[in-house]
């Protein structure tokens, strides 16, 4: 229970950030950063009780209604990524609060930070599958926030809605498969996914399914096509780099594709699109890699690239390749949040990041130097570091006879190398070399700055060392709950002679050389793109202005601001539904017999006919005015020869108002004086017309042909004098039995009145409003 | 009666005799209250300083009333009242179940936050010009509608809201204003006018305008003349009021021409008084219509989303934007009944219950960012961050909500909806709601990183700079921002009631029952 609460804790330091703000000023940061260690030692405790391959869920109802509970599922996957995104975020915050010291945007830059912090924790623990899609979400909202957070700059604000759209776009894939998974497989969290015999691989939908979870997984861990918008994110801070692309945001599509693997995985499709996308990915990080100057920018593309390296071993699925994984995980989450911090404090010292600025930087600053160098030599995967035991282990697990291993591999070693090489760009290369001409003097940082790699580095080398210990509490557990079953690792950071020990100096020797090469093949990586001259980047901002052209394109025409399209647009609808439903209902009513009328009701049929023609062909209004009022005259005469005087009254009252009332006003109004259409435009509009007359009149001849129901108004003859006390009955209805209806009419009538006022009285436009609003067309 | 020497009548046979208990009232409360609130203003039209509170008061009642009225209806099912105590179905009845309760209390709701808002907004000519005359009245109309259980009379309350919104939008008087309010004003009558033309038809077929009496005589079967020719005519009106694709023409070109205030408040209302006549038609009274009609219903819904999120995309006015997003919206609820179980259905609910709040507040949200940036063109705006670091946060939020992301009120219902549409196989509506949701991610985005992040686009002079925020504006919109919030971390009760009143509208026998006992 004491887990659930622990979701809650960044969001308790994100809601305390602006409010402490203004009392700490300077320890801000360091109180702030109490949290995370306090929930990085309390998932430290539970390590031990995780290390059989133990899985617990723990959870709340939340939403009964629909089936969502508030759940956490504790293994050894989920613990150590747990301990990953506490322990480095206590590391970050530190480092945050000297980076930005003295700036007053601090605050608000930790609460965003925490409300991420809590979303990856939310994440990376969640046992309910909507549950963990929330989470998700917020992980991309709080980015998109620390991801813009130089707000008044262009490229801070694209890259957010970048971020934004393309994390976006997956977590929508995510929500349809979550919802797929749910409704075909009745599960509704990981844990009865995994406890499921055979996983998701028999359902019929499970295509749909691992292409909708790929798609959240793909574009969140910036997998090839969608790997463009990691490097661009790295517009944020560098605190957010070192935090979002190390150990955390980018990793939640690994953690998902980990968390999956018992139940998805082990299927030819999982093996084979898996490793194929990711040794893309690996590829294309690498190389576009070493086209970047700014040390944060290859930094970001190496992020791209372990990532894709991370799920090519994932989908390769044995259990040395898993192994693999989960080392090199926890490796680079430790080399690579310790770059990126390192990054940010040559940035701040020496107040660049450009590779060309940048050397000798080890007079000014030795401690970083040596740190820098540590995090390279672990990322490099040399012994002792962790990055070894990674670098070892996933060359075993990828060793095979076939051809398919055989690629692979070579894709691993080509990969490494170049991260090697890409690696000691950032962790060697500005430290040697003569005194620079930087913009600023470069010396060592206060101790908050260097603090956070330091640990980090430290952990690289004490985990390579103590690597029994390590392998006991966190590589088995995980490995285990990633395969589903008991993993062996033991690999240790003594060398010793095997294919494994061979390929690592091969990459070894592959990275030393692309090193000493950098700056040709920089030149020579930089022509080809500068001449391909169209990347996935570019793509998006097509799109985009694609998506944006195409939707004016469509809305306008439809929305063209002119009244009588509408009105077209509306009554061929109507003349279409109704003339179409007709038929397809064969619901058309029997045409009826001609009817026996007399000759005065012939002649008054004949002058509304007349009537009408007159209004239609009439080049003067007031004539078409008058006409529609002999029109009028004509119904209410056959109303009152059909036998009802009191409806003919009414008719014969309306329609000389209505003539009057129009002659008055349209006379007065300075309209176009003839009718604008030309004789194409009054066909088709006349055409519309009688459509819908047919229709409307067929409806309403079929009304007449179906026998009436008089129940309403025997009870109104039965008691409209007995009960309510009125001999007219229609007054009756009007003022009891229908009362409410009358008072609603009442209402209606003054609010027209009062309108009417506004209407004539008010002529100011109103210029104090200052927001002109746009007319109908923009 | 003996006075007149009219033999004796049987009274019980005609109404309804025993007293009306004091509760009872509370069914007619919400629409009466004001109603006569509306009158008292014309009474002191030229006290204005009296206005505000006044309406205000009004519609503390009215929520008051309508969350009794709530609570009756969740533990007693659905409650009517004679109107003129004249029995059912040959007078008038309120009739409230569920669906209706929930919907009229949103609306007490929604009027009263948008009143508060509107403070900030109306100057004096428009006080004594009756703004919240047509505003009462317009409350007064949506709820009547909501809680009416008479098909004339549903008529009459649609013809009250029109008028007084029309009112509204008119206030003011300046060109564009006028031409929105043409455009809308005979848009809406010729939909008023169909709905008007099948209350006629259908009288004619079953001599009755009673709902429950209709829904008795639809499952008979005995009405013999074309009902599913008469249901798609009543269907045209009501989506045409609904603003369902292509008939949404009248909403992008009105809504935005008037006060913030008034058109948060004609999005949270006008059109889901629509989509309420259509639930309780398609769904309650005429079921077979509804299963006749899902499949073109489910094809509207999806060309709906899809031309709201277009909308959205194209405009460069914040303000036309909101329109843009309630005619998504509206796409989203009509999934629900163009699936047309009880999960989809109650997930419309939801959604229709999220959609009011929501759009009121992005409405807000868009006219208060428009008076502190001057202008309403995405273009020119910029700078609110610096401003109103409070405004951010709640239009951070309302965009969220809007876009249905996390842990905004949005996510769940459109949750239910594509979990219902899986159920269905309906793939293609799936994807949709899925990509409309990007679109308005995209488009909404895009307005919050113009409208607030970019630096200020527009000189400012020393005379003129950035207006303060007053409480007014900012209550509004933090309310509902707030209360989307709560709605996305415990949507539970929420979604229980959506499922209530979904459950409510499938089963047409405790509805009857409950209005005609003996039918």
């Amino acid at each position: 229970m004491i887990a659930l609460v622990a979701l809650a804790v960044p969001f308790v330091a994100a809601v305390l950030a602006p409010l402490l703000g203004r009392f700490l000023s300077r320890w801000l940061a360091i109180v702030l950063s109490l949290f995370p260690l306090v929930l990085f030692l309390f998932w430290l405790r539970l390590v031990p009780f995780f290390t059989g391959g133990e899985r617990e869920s723990i959870g709340v109802p939340w939403i009964p209604s629909f089936g969502v509970e508030f759940s956490v599922l504790l293994d050894g996957l989920s613990l150590t990524f747990a301990l990953l995104v506490s322990g480095i975020g206590t590391l970050i915050v530190l480092f945050a609060g000297a980076y930005l010291k003295g700036d007053e945007r601090l605050p608000r830059f930790l609460c965003y930070l925490f409300l991420f912090m809590g979303a990856m924790q939310g994440l990376v623990l969640a046992d309910d599958l909507i549950m963990l899609f929330v989470f998700w979400e917020l992980t991309s909202i709080s980015s998109f926030l620390l991801i813009g957070f130089e707000r008044e700059r262009m490229a801070s604000r694209r890259a957010a809605i970048q971020a934004l759209v393309v994390t976006g776009l997956g977590g929508l894939s995510l929500l349809a498969g979550f919802l797929l998974i749910r409704y075909a497989s009745g599960a509704s969290s990981m844990s009865e996914l995994l406890a499921m015999e055979n996983g998701l691989r028999d359902l019929p939908v499970y295509l749909a399914c691992f292409i909708l979870v790929l798609g959240g997984a793909f574009t969140k861990s910036a997998q090839f096509p969608f790997h463009f918008w990691l490097p661009n994110a790295m517009e944020a801070p560098t605190p957010v780099s070192a935090y979002l692309h190390s150990a955390t945001m980018v990793k939640a599509g690994v953690y998902l594709l980990m968390r999956l693997q018992p139940a998805m995985g082990d299927t030819i499709l999982w093996e084979t699109v898996l490793p194929v996308f990711g040794a893309i990915t690996l590829l294309v990080g690498t190389i576009l890699g070493l086209r970047q100057t700014d040390l944060k920018l290859v930094l970001a593309y190496t992020t791209v690239a372990s990532l894709g390296l991370l799920v090519m071993l994932t989908g390769f699925g044995t259990e040395g390749a898993i192994a693999g994984a989960v080392l090199y995980l926890v490796a680079h989450s430790l080399f690579k949040g310790g770059l990126f911090m390192v990054a940010g404090g040559i940035d701040h010292e020496a107040g660049s990041r450009d590779l060309r600025q940048l050397s000798g930087l080890r007079h000014g600053m030795p401690l970083t130097f040596a740190i820098a160098l540590l995090c390279a030599l672990s990322m490099g995967g040399l012994p002792p570091f962790v990055g070894f035991l990674a670098k070892e282990e996933l060359y075993y697990g990828l060793v095979g006879d076939d051809a398919w291993s055989m690629a692979l591999l070579a894709v691993a070693v080509i990969g490494n190398g170049l991260m090697l090489a890409l690696g000691f760009i950032v962790g060697l290369r500005p430290f040697l070399g003569k005194d620079m001409k930087a913009p600023k003097k470069a010396h060592e940082g206060p101790l908050d700055l260097w603090i956070g790699p330091a640990v980090l580095a430290v952990c690289g080398l004490g985990a390579g060392i103590l690597y029994r210990f390590f392998h006991e509490m966190i590589s088995i557990p995980m490995a285990s709950a990633i395969a589903g079953q008991p993993v062996p690792v033991e690999i240790s950071p003594i060398p010793h002679l095997s294919i494994a020990f061979y390929l690592t100096l091969l990459t070894i020797a592959l990275g030393v050389g692309i090193y000493l090469l950098q700056d040709s093949l920089r030149a020579g990586v930089d022509r080809t793109l500068t001449a391909l001259g169209w990347g996935p980047d570019r793509g998006f901002d097509q799109a985009i202005a694609g998506l944006t052209t195409v939707s004016h394109r469509i809305t306008y025409f439809f929305q063209n601001g002119r009244l009588d399209i509408y009105m077209t647009t509306v009554f061929c609808a109507l003349a279409f539904t109704v003339l179409f439903s007709l038929s397809f209902f064969a619901e058309t009513p029997a045409l009826p017999e001609w009817p026996a009328l007399a000759i005065h009701e012939w002649t008054i049929l004949l002058i509304i006919v007349v009537g009408i023609g007159t209004v239609i062909m009439a080049h003067n209004r007031l004539t078409a005015i008058v006409s529609l009022g002999i029109q009028g005259f004509g119904v209410a005469v056959l109303f009152m020869l059909q036998g009802a005087p009191d409806l003919s009254f009414t008719q014969f009252m309306v329609e000389t108002l209505s003539v009057v009332i129009l002659a008055l006003v349209m006379t007065r109004i300075p309209l176009a004086k003839t009718d604008h259409r030309s004789n194409p435009e009054k066909l088709v509009d006349g055409g519309i017309a009688i459509l819908c007359g047919i229709g409307i009149g067929a409806l309403l001849l079929s009304v007449t042909q179906t026998p009436f129901d008089g129940r309403l108004s025997e009870f109104y003859e039965q008691f409209s004098r007995t009960i309510a006390h009125g001999r007219n009955i229609v007054n009756v209805i009007i003022v009891d039995f229908r009362g409410l209806d009358t008072l609603g009419e009442i209402a209606v009538v003054m609010v027209a009145g009062l309108a009417v006022l506004g209407l004539i009285r008010i002529r100011r436009p109103r210029i104090e409003d200052i927001a002109t609003p746009t007319g109908d067309r923009s | 009666m003996a006075a007149t020497g009219v033999t004796k009548v049987d009274r019980s046979l005609a109404m309804v005799t025993e007293a009306l208990g004091a509760w009872d009232w509370l069914v007619i409360a919400p629409v009466a209250l004001p109603l006569l609130g509306a009158a008292a203003l014309l009474l002191i039209r030229k006290r204005i300083a009296w206005h505000a509170p006044a309406s205000i008061a009004i519609m503390l009642l009215m929520l008051a009333a309508d969350v009794g009225l709530l609570i009756r209806v969740w533990n007693e099912g659905p409650v009517h009242m004679a109107m003129g105590s004249w029995l059912p179905p040959f007078g008038i009845i309120f009739a409230v179940d569920t669906l209706g309760a929930v919907f009229a209390t949103i609306t007490a709701f929604i009027g009263l936050v948008c009143a508060v808002y509107a403070t900030a907004e109306i100057d004096t000519t428009e006080y004594r010009y009756g703004y919240f005359t047509f505003y009462l009245l317009m409350l007064a109309g949506v709820t009547g509608a909501f809680l009416t259980g008479d098909v004339f009379n549903l008529y009459v309350w649609f013809e009250v809201l029109l008028i007084s919104s029309f009112g509204l939008l008119a206030l003011g008087s300046n060109p564009i204003q006028l031409d929105g309010t043409f455009k809308y004003a005979i848009l809406n009558l010729v939909a008023t006018t169909l709905f008007l033309i099948t209350v006629g038809l259908i009288y004619g077929i079953a001599g009755t305008l009673n709902m429950a009496d209709l829904a008795i005589k639809a499952r008979s079967g005995d009405l013999g003349a074309p009902v599913m020719s008469f249901g798609v005519l009543l269907t045209f009106a009501f989506l045409m009021k609904a603003a369902a694709f292509p008939l949404n023409a009248w909403l992008p070109a009105s809504y935005h021409v008037t006060r913030s205030a008034s058109s948060a408040l004609f999005a949270a209302l006008l059109t889901k008084v629509g989509v309420y006549a259509l639930l309780r038609t398609l769904v309650l009274v005429f079921p077979e219509l509804g299963e006749t009609f899902a499949p073109v219903l489910l094809i509207v819904a999806n060309s709906t989303m899809i031309a709201g999120a277009l909308g959205l995309l194209a405009s460069n006015d914040i303000r036309r934007m909101v329109g843009w997003a309630v005619i998504s919206g509206i796409g989203v609820i009509l999934v629900g009944l163009g699936l047309g179980e009880a999960a989809a259905l109650s997930g419309a609910i939801a959604y229709a219950i999220h959609s009011m709040v929501v759009m009121a507040g992005l409405y807000l949200l868009a006219g208060a960012m428009s008076w502190l940036a001057g202008t309403d063109s995405l273009f020119k705006m910029g700078g609110l961050a610096v401003h109103s670091p409070a405004l951010l946060l709640c239009g951070l939020g309302i965009v969220l909500a809007t876009a249905g992301l996390p842990p905004f009120s949005g996510l769940w219902p459109k949750a239910i909806l594509v979990e219902a549409a899986l159920s269905k196989a309906a793939y293609v509506t799936v994807g949709i709601i899925l990509v409309n949701g990007l679109l308005t991610t995209i488009a909404l985005g895009r307005m919050f990183a113009f409208g607030f992040w970019r630096a200020a686009q527009m000189e400012r002079s020393e005379l003129a700079p950035f207006p303060l925020l007053s409480k007014s504006r900012i209550v509004p919109v933090a309310t509902i921002a707030i209360v989307s919030l709560a709605g996305g971390l415990y949507p539970e009760p929420w979604l229980a009631a959506s499922r209530q009143a979904a459950a409510g509208l499938l089963d047409a026998a405790t509805y009857i029952n409950a209005v005609l006992p003996e039918g």
